[in-house]
């Protein structure tokens, strides 16, 4: 399950492996012929895994199995939900033009946006973030009001991939809906993980995907309501409400919608024991390296379980990733990778974390597979991979 | 020991790695992002540092089965290198930025953060040889005389070729592409690269002018007769012929070169080959990795990456000046350049050009 005998695993926010439960449905599928939207035996038959899998995904999510467009992925589902509410919403008023989305989005959202800017007329409203991550209510409520008529849509995550800060979504939904606007939720690192309800958080559109809940990679959903404008970005069998083409990987599918089951079944007790975990291991680290400083939201409730950014001054964080690998201890830098080079991270930016915090930020997301050994293990390696990082210093500084 | 193999995403530096391997080390694979916004492609055989070249240096890295990281270097390398370059040329001098890179950022930047991560040593695919001995290493030419690369490592001091291997020292390059095809790395066939790795299209006076602006000023004969006019010092070097633009011939119909720049008044001077002829050098920021001459020494000096060593006397003036006494005339030498001096093979140390002097 782990990516090699001795590894510590703590990149669950990249990927998290597969529930059994899910590898056990998918495989099951995978040797059965049959395509969805064919009309014979094996068609029907593949058509009932994909809709009860539907209709599984739905009921844990809150949400209609109507409502369930099945995708390839967060990446798709965020392109789908911002480019499609876009060019829908442009269409039917060519005033609605701006789009308000948070600072601290994922790229999947963030270069949609962008892309909308330079290619299709849209202006892109940045809402500004504490320091903890959150989007700032009052901006995004002053936006708005400045000229409601102009505003395409809103996008504001769920949760933070990077930092774990959980966003006021509900509340970011009622405001928006004062003047119509739509509301979509990048949701791909909150559903199973925390309590999510579609119907009851009142957003149009969430996204999530497999591989972050202990299904598949490369199956995903846009949660979309009724009647949510939504112009198409893949054209073709017209196979999800006309709105998304592509054969359904019903095997996919089917894993996935197990393991959301499973996960969101389990979400109450895993929760408690996850987040014991990972205060555990920032606790023992701050025990070793007194300066370090958690990034994201501090408070109980207001961060994902699994998830630790730690900032430590005065090293870069790609040392402290190798040192940490060469001892089998698995996490990320607190940066993103642009065509192959690490770029200081946009969300911590957007907080407003100082530099000398931003080059040495690690992020330990902790999942379904972390023991209290792998915590220990990690903390066993730490303290002394920060000394020997700080030792080796900044790149930029030293000389 | 444990080998931090510096890999470019070329050949060279694949078959290194692949040889630290071989001879049993512990051995970690790094690129060095050289550039925050690197091109997604190559342009023909220019450039590097492309996602693509990350991309290649990756495979290869795969294929050896050894660890590998992509390290930010890219604000040390604009600041000591590209940011050098730019300050050198304005100066009205030419520096050499693949010295620079070597000096400061590879073996500086690099080797440093390596060393205090717990590496013994840093393994790089340059064409040169290091000698163990027992007064400590010492630099040779490589064994294929047209890659020879100890030019550009003539700035290294002991203390870094104690930490430095060059695994490709011993050997010719078509045998280090047939080496490559034969352990399956897809970079065999990649072209070498060539020119200001951080100029993509190789237009050097185009790219500084983009940095620099406008700076016109006249061109002159060695007399101060004015012949012409120039749109900035920077696009031009000591030795260069060609786009000079000058509209009057000179009088006795010779072409006519680059001889001097002077960049305070934004005078290029121009004259006959022959004044490109020049007997003694000056330099300052020398180094010797063989230790520093006690009197002066007779030595090769060689004053460019292909150029021919030519036999000389050096002297050190202190203060890590030099003054170098060629026994024949060297044509078209450019302060900034390094000129690095050999024993045989053997490199002895390096200076850069301050001064030249055809007497």
């Amino acid at each position: 399950m782990t990516s090699h005998p001795q590894a510590v695993y703590l990149d669950h926010a990249a990927t998290t492996p597969m529930l059994p439960a899910a590898i056990a449905a998918m495989s099951a599928e995978l040797g059965v012929v049959g395509n969805a939207s064919s009309l014979h035996t094996s068609g029907r038959r593949a058509r009932r895994v994909v809709e009860e899998s539907r209709e599984l995904i739905a009921a844990a999510v809150g949400a209609r199995p109507s409502e369930v467009v099945l995708t390839a992925g967060g990446t798709e589902s965020d392109n789908l939900a911002v480019k499609g509410t876009f060019a829908a919403r442009l269409e039917a008023d060519d005033r609605r033009r701006r789009i308000l989305v948070s600072a601290v989005e994922h790229h999947a959202v963030l270069d949609s946006v962008q892309w909308l800017a330079e290619h299709a007329g849209a202006q892109a409203v940045w809402l500004p973030v504490d320091r903890w991550g959150r989007v700032d209510l009052d901006a995004l409520r002053a936006e708005i009001e400045a000229d409601p008529a102009s505003v395409a849509m809103v996008s504001v995550m769920w949760a933070n991939n990077e930092v774990g800060t959980i966003q006021p979504v509900a509340q970011i939904a009622a405001l928006a809906h004062e003047h119509g606007i739509p509301v979509h939720t990048d949701a791909v690192q909150a559903v199973g993980h925390v309590p999510v309800d579609f119907a009851a958080c009142g957003v149009d559109l969430l996204t999530f995907t497999g591989h972050k809940l202990g299904g598949p990679l490369g199956v995903g959903a846009l949660v979309a309501v009724r009647g949510a404008a939504l112009t198409p970005l893949l054209h073709g069998g017209g196979q999800e409400r006309q709105v998304r083409s592509g054969t359904l990987d019903g095997p996919a599918v089917r894993g996935f919608a197990v393991a959301t089951d499973v996960a969101v079944a389990d979400l109450d007790t895993e929760a408690q024991r996850v987040t014991r975990l990972r205060d555990a291991l920032v606790e023992g680290v701050r025990a070793q390296v007194p300066d370090v400083v958690l990034h994201g939201d501090p408070t109980p409730g207001g961060r994902l379980p699994g998830n630790a950014n730690l900032g430590f001054t005065g090293c870069e964080g790609d040392s402290l990733l190798y040192l940490l690998d060469a001892q089998g201890v698995e996490c990320s830098t607190g940066s993103a990778c642009q065509a192959g080079v690490p770029q200081p991270s946009h969300v911590l930016l957007a907080m407003g974390v100082p530099d000398p915090e931003l080059r040495g930020s690690l992020r330990l997301s902790l999942g379904h597979s972390t023991t209290r050994a792998d915590v220990d293990a990690a903390l066993a390696v730490l303290p002394a991979a920060v000394a020997r990082a700080r030792g080796a210093g900044v790149a930029s500084r030293v000389g | 020991m444990r080998v931090l193999a510096a890999m470019s995403g070329g050949v060279d530096s694949a078959v290194a790695a692949a040889r630290v391997v071989d001879a049993g080390h512990d051995v970690v694979g790094v690129h060095l992002a050289l550039s925050a916004q690197p091109a997604t492609l190559r342009t023909g055989a220019r450039g590097c540092c492309t996602a693509e070249d990350a991309h290649d240096a990756r495979r290869a890295a795969d294929v050896l089965g050894i660890p590998f990281y992509v390290w930010d270097l890219s604000q040390r390398f604009r600041e000591d290198v590209v940011e050098d370059f730019v300050a050198e040329y304005e100066a009205g001098r030419t520096p050499n930025p693949c010295l620079r890179c070597n000096e400061r950022v590879k073996f500086t930047a690099l080797l440093d953060r390596a060393v205090a991560l717990g590496f013994d040593a840093l393994a790089t695919g340059h064409y040169a040889r290091i000698e163990a001995a027992p007064d400590g290493p010492r630099l040779h030419r490589a064994a294929d005389p047209n890659k020879d690369q100890s030019y550009v490592l003539g700035v290294l001091t002991s203390d870094q070729l104690a930490r430095a291997m060059f695994p490709l020292g011993d050997a010719v390059k078509s045998d280090v592409r047939a080496e490559a095809h034969d352990r399956g790395l897809a970079v065999a066939d990649k072209p070498d690269s060539y020119d200001v790795c951080f100029i993509a299209d190789g237009d050097t006076r185009g790219w500084l002018e983009q940095r620099l602006g406008s700076r016109p000023g006249p061109v002159r004969d060695q007399d101060g007769a004015l012949v012409g006019s120039h749109g900035g010092t920077y696009g031009y070097t000591v030795g260069q012929r060609k786009g000079l633009r000058i509209g009057r011939p000179s009088s006795d119909g010779r072409p006519r070169y680059v001889l001097s720049i002077e960049p305070v008044s934004r005078t290029v001077v121009v004259g006959p080959a022959q004044a490109l002829d020049m007997r003694v050098l000056w330099g300052d920021r020398a180094r010797w990795c063989a230790g520093l001459p006690t009197g002066p020494t007779s030595v090769l000096a060689q004053v460019r990456a292909h150029a021919a060593p030519v036999p000389a006397r050096v002297d050190h003036l202190g203060d890590g000046q030099v003054e170098v006494r060629l026994d024949q005339p060297v044509r078209g030498v450019a302060a900034g350049q390094a000129v690095v001096l050999y024993d045989g093979t053997r490199v002895l140390g390096s200076a850069t050009v301050t001064r030249t002097s055809a007497i």
